[in-house]
């Protein structure tokens, strides 16, 4: 065995090093599935000592490496280094503190999004950050990237979360970022490190707020005979002074999906559907619904829905949050992508991205968080099929560069991460790129931490093609 | 004091030259935290007043761009006629504090306890930075993950790590109607137990500060037609006797909070902290002036005795502050909350401590 693997596994026991090809396989894509990479080998760390042994392990010996969580990133922010080391830290899932009086939970990175909520809810408490992988996503995961989820216009991402973390540098040294009050003093480090891609560190205790949960809810559901509607009402309900929660639009492509999937009871005749979902206190919701009720009633939707109970709340929700899968459905393969606009620019956007589909031949479905101009096209493609991938990619790219046109971003949730890493320099200047550059160097200056991720540049990825088995005729997606 | 007159570029051009042509800078926007904008020995003092100006807002985006010098008072006149506000309620806005002063010393006021503060609500950045270059980060929509969220970063970094020359922030519909409260209790065990129980309710308040020695001032805040249902509720789940305050002395009485230098003599200094610290912070801090904010998580102090005392008594209870007013050689107090984290990021930004304060300077070299 080379010295370098021996070493690993001194450090950790068998069970715990992967470095056989069979094991590998799992971890070499993550949801961006279009890619693979093999790394060298995983290693499952159970403690923050051991994290920390990992990354001087891959210091020591120049490795470049990625720390991940269950692997649901879809903009390639887990993919392997090919031949480095993944940090797998799915053992590290252990709730290590839940203080409802002080409305704070103490996790460990492997810990599940969706659990921190769970086991907040008998106190009457949950964690606002929903991200649709929210039942599989870890925290880890979500720090890297700053997942969003439906409700960032009024609570923000992931970072307005997080109290505090404890980190393991790209050198293996440990600090201590931000602390249990939601004020700080000095620089906020903990804000810079949310959100940097596993560039500047590997989170091994992170310190969450709590919400309390809100009395009540006003779900509704508006059904439309054009998208340009469903949009114009978004821009309506806003205009009225109006803070709803959550406002989410689906186009029939993914409604139809959505519907083959979990059977959500959605108008399936509909050209686009409006979610809209206030929350707070029962006097207050009440009287919000009145002026909402109108504000619909006027954007010419041909039926709405409430929900007259937290089972029929939920059934809306199930198929917007199934829609990325359920799309699935009718596509062997597609591509999420993530570009925020101005809102007023939504229309704008759609109308682009129907206009690029057309032209680049291939579909594409629409589900957004319309509140704050996150718009999630689904780009569907068959691999299988010689440039299919690529017509998928140069579509992708050309809605991230009309977004950054428009005044927005190509990324409001997902990340940079491997896809996105060249159309940064259509959002940022060279001397912008350079200073995070610098601040990247001065923590890592052999670029180990996730390399290949963020910044532009950098080996091409590998195109994953079918699966081995799938080739072989053994397994099929039909 | 510094011998050179003071800097007042009117272009991010002039900003860099001053920071390329200057190995010392001190910033200073509308001068309201004296502590922080007076120029400390070898420092050239570089003004951002006439930076000044909003840039971009379009009230249906929810968001509002300004050069860093532009008063708050100028951006919550301009965002109060689309009947909008500054969530996080900055201090100081008669005192002519500017919005890049806020974000450099990291200042919300008592109205972040409905949506967050200072760094929930900053979107985009521009910056120009120790070496002269000017760097953007973030953006000019509520919500984007591209690239190091440098905007955060700028959060409380008291222009040790760039001069901030441009300002991006998400705002919100303000309240049609809002009341307040003031319920006194016994004594500080029975006011925090009652804060305790509000904060983890789904009761959704504006404001919830602490006033020593026993006394919660809360603010409600929403549609008129439901206000008096939920005060009715607010009072039910308080079961103590409460003031009521509406309409225009309602409005004053929160305004006038907003001036921290009338909270009384001495040093002016921010606190952050967690409710829990409170009981035995209380007894430690005397008959200085202060106020808890957001459920205990802000404390804004007039201490009116030696600084001395209060780094010691802040070390002893493990907190940081920031001294807004009042001569400090430093004005980051208590806890130290450097790290190397810290070091490496303010070098890589600074590399020649132009902008760094003189105590860091001295540590430097």
């Amino acid at each position: 065995m080379n010295p370098m693997l021996a070493e690993l596994e001194r450090l950790f026991p068998r069970g715990r090093l992967l470095t056989q090809p069979g094991e590998l396989v799992p971890y070499e894509s993550d949801a961006l599935t279009a890619f693979r990479a093999r790394p060298l080998a995983v290693v499952l760390p159970e403690s923050h000592e051991e994290v920390a042994e990992a990354v001087r392990w891959c210091v020591r010996h120049q490795v470049p490496y990625v720390a991940r969580g269950s692997g649901t990133s879809l903009s390639g922010g887990s993919l392997p280094v090919e031949g480095g080391l993944v940090i797998g830290l799915n053992r590290m899932n252990r709730l290590l503190r839940l203080d409802p009086k002080e409305r704070i939970a103490v996790v460990q990175p492997g810990f599940i999004n969706l659990q921190v909520s769970q086991a907040a809810a008998p106190y009457g408490l949950y964690y606002a950050p929903d991200p649709s992988s929210q039942p599989v996503s870890t925290i880890g995961g979500n720090l890297a990237f700053n997942s969003g989820g439906a409700h960032c216009l009024k609570y923000g991402m992931t970072s307005n979360h997080v109290l505090a973390a404890r980190v393991v540098l790209p050198d293996g040294e440990t600090v201590e970022l931000g602390q249990e009050s939601l004020e700080g003093i000095g620089p906020d480090w903990l804000g810079l490190f949310v959100g940097s891609e596993g560039l500047l560190g590997i989170a091994t205790e992170v310190t969450l707020r709590l919400l309390p949960k809100p009395e009540a809810y006003h779900t509704l559901l508006a059904a439309y005979d054009s998208l340009e509607k469903a949009g114009e009402a978004v821009a309506a309900v806003v205009a009225s002074g109006l803070l709803p929660g959550a406002m989410e639009i689906m186009d029939a492509l993914a409604i139809e999906a959505a519907e083959a999937a979990v059977q959500a009871g959605y108008p399936k005749e509909a050209r686009a559907l409006l979610i809209v979902e206030l929350e707070g206190e029962a006097p207050q919701v009440e009287a919000e619904a009145r002026y909402l009720e109108e504000v619909i009633r006027q954007s010419g939707a041909y039926e709405v829905r409430v929900a007259q109970s937290s089972e029929e709340r939920l059934k809306i929700w199930k198929g917007r949050k199934a829609a990325f899968s359920a799309v699935g459905r009718l596509s062997p393969d597609y591509i999420v992508q993530d570009g925020v606009v101005p809102r007023s620019k939504l229309g704008q956007a759609l109308a682009g991205i129907e206009k690029l589909s057309a032209r680049h031949g291939l579909r594409v479905a629409n589900v957004f968080h319309a509140g704050d101009g996150n718009l999630h096209p689904l780009i569907l493609y068959n691999g299988r099929v010689e440039g299919e991938l690529e017509r998928a990619e140069a579509l992708a790219g050309e809605i991230l560069e009309m977004c950054v046109r428009l005044g927005g971003s190509i990324t409001g949730e997902h990340g940079v991460g491997m896809e996105k890493r060249a159309y940064m320099p259509s959002m940022f200047t060279p001397e912008d790129l350079e200073a995070m550059r610098r601040i990247r160097q001065a923590l890592d200056p052999l670029e180990l931490a996730n390399r290949g991720k963020m910044f532009p540049g950098g080996p091409p990825p590998h195109p994953s093609g079918p699966h081995p088995l799938e080739k072989a005729g053994v397994i099929a997606r039909e | 004091m510094s011998e050179a007159q003071p800097l007042r570029p009117t272009s991010v051009a002039e900003v860099q030259e001053a920071v390329r042509a200057y190995p010392r800078l001190r910033v200073r926007g509308g001068g309201s935290k004296p502590a922080l904008s007076t120029p400390q020995e070898g420092q050239v003092l570089l003004e951002l007043g006439s930076l000044r100006g909003v840039v971009e807002y379009d009230p249906s985006e929810y968001v509002v761009v300004a050069r860093a010098g532009t008063p708050l008072a100028e951006v919550e006149t301009l965002l109060a006629q689309h009947g909008q506000y500054l969530p996080f309620d900055p201090p100081l806005v008669e005192q002519g504090a500017t919005l890049g002063g806020t974000v450099a010393a990291g200042l919300s006021g008592p109205m972040r306890q409905r949506y967050g503060g200072v760094r929930d609500f900053i979107l985009g950045v521009q910056f120009v930075d120790g070496t002269g270059c000017l760097v953007r980060g973030g953006g000019r929509v509520v919500k984007n993950a591209a690239g190091f969220d440098l905007p955060k970063l700028m959060v409380g970094s008291l222009g040790r790590l760039g001069v901030l020359t441009e300002l991006a922030f998400k705002v919100f519909p303000a309240p049609k109607a809002t009341c307040t409260l003031e319920v006194a209790f016994p004594g500080l065990e029975e006011a925090l137990e009652a804060l305790y129980r509000l904060a983890g309710s789904s009761i959704e308040l504006y404001a919830l500060d602490l006033v020593p020695p026993a006394t919660l001032v809360l603010r409600l805040g929403g549609l008129a037609e439901a206000l008096s249902a939920r005060l009715e509720r607010l009072q039910g789940f308080l079961a103590r006797p409460a003031e009521v305050w509406q309409g225009a002395e309602e409005q004053g009485y929160w305004r006038s909070l907003r001036n921290l230098q009338a909270l009384g003599p001495g040093y002016l200094v921010k606190i952050a902290l967690s409710a829990r610290q409170i009981p035995s912070l209380e007894p430690a801090l005397g008959n200085s002036p202060r106020r808890y904010l957001s459920a205990g998580n802000l404390l804004y102090l007039a201490w009116n005795d030696t600084l001395e005392r209060l780094e010691a008594l802040l070390r002893t209870h493990g907190l940081a502050g920031l001294v807004l007013r009042g001569a400090a050689p430093q004005p980051q107090i208590g806890l130290d909350l450097e790290q190397i984290l810290a070091a490496r990021v303010s070098a890589a930004l600074d590399p020649e401590g132009r902008l760094a304060s003189s105590s860091v300077y001295a540590a430097q070299n």
